[in-house]
């Protein structure tokens, strides 16, 4: 299936000029493809390693915590957890891979009041142990997880970009050029069809002119 | 450059504990109240959703809608019961539709 066109010379110019056109994106994209992909595998072998860690850790978390309120009773527990110490404050700026955006995560603790670095907002004295493990777990694989959300994001919208660029490959590779150069052969054939049409008309018109001299 | 929060959704349960650290805790019991929780959420300044699985399953489609987006982060913890293994399926899912063929979990499988 070709495009419509005119089979002349102007046209054929303007049609290899946008072939040109087509093979140096197909050729652009084709890199900016590979090396998303390359960045990607980075990022998802690390975002698999990580989630496997934490899904670790915080289940090891949950369980104890699962204790702490079986051995606690519940009204004293949620009063135990009732001010945290410290609020979050998360801070997004943008990095760029390979010119998709994805968000990068700092964020800063803000102690809330008391001036204590304990992680703990409340007493030992009428709490489990077992809130207390569960509590410093959760403290401490909070960098990690932000780390996940982070390098999650990204995967995500690399995945995204990736399937994109793949579609436009393709459409490039298997739809724009194969149309392009078959035009381009059908205007060259019938440029030169015309040709040698012209070329037997000025022989026949030769030889009658002759025969009539 | 603007300030952020945090918020994990789940069953009381699980995520209480995150309240200590200074997330913002949003218990729920049921799905529908976490899809309102999550909408809620979306339209304030969280940059960080954390969801149990087991919510999540019933929110697939939002959440995968969420993830196109720049914002929020949502991602998928597992909770007090253990993991359903809905995160992992997750990035095989990005690898798929990335690359086209599962490459990262194969051997295991």
């Amino acid at each position: 299936m070709e495009i419509r066109v005119n089979p002349t010379r102007m046209e054929l110019n303007r049609l290899k000029k946008r072939l040109t056109m087509a093979q140096r994106g197909h050729k652009l994209l084709k890199d900016k493809r590979d090396e998303l992909i390359r960045q990607f595998l980075i990022l998802v072998r690390k975002n698999k390693d990580l989630r496997e860690h934490i899904e670790e850790e915080l289940s090891a978390a949950f369980s104890k915590f699962l204790l702490a309120r079986a051995v606690m009773p519940a009204e004293s527990l949620e009063e135990a957890l009732m001010y945290p110490t410290k609020t979050l404050n998360l801070e997004i700026s943008q990095q760029n891979i390979m010119s998709v955006y994805a968000p990068k995560f700092d964020w800063a603790e803000e102690d809330a009041g008391g001036g204590e670095s304990s992680i703990y907002p409340y007493g030992f004295v009428d709490t489990s142990a077992e809130l207390d493990i569960s509590i410093e777990t959760l403290s401490a694989i909070l960098p990690q997880l932000m780390e996940l959300a982070e390098v999650e994001k990204s995967v995500q919208l690399l995945a995204e970009e990736i399937e994109k660029t793949r579609r436009r490959v393709n459409a490039l590779e298997y739809v724009l050029i194969p149309k392009l150069e078959e035009t381009i052969k059908y205007i060259t054939m019938k440029l030169e069809e015309s040709e040698r049409g012209a070329l037997t008309r000025l022989m026949k018109i030769k030889d009658v002119v002759r025969a009539k001299m | 450059m603007s300030t952020y929060k945090i918020a994990v959704i789940g069953d009381k349960d699980s995520i209480l504990g995150f309240k200590t650290i200074g997330v913002d805790t949003f218990p729920v019991t049921s799905s529908e109240a976490a899809l309102t929780s999550l909408k809620k959420l979306i339209s304030e300044d969280y940059g960080v959703i954390f969801i149990t699985e087991e919510l999540a399953r019933d929110l697939e489609d939002i959440i995968a809608e969420l993830s196109k987006r720049y914002l929020p982060a949502v991602v998928l913890i597992p909770n007090s019961k253990g993991t359903l293994g809905i995160g992992i399926q997750q990035i095989k899912k990005n690898v798929e539709k990335a690359i086209g063929a599962d490459i990262l979990f194969r051997k295991e499988g």
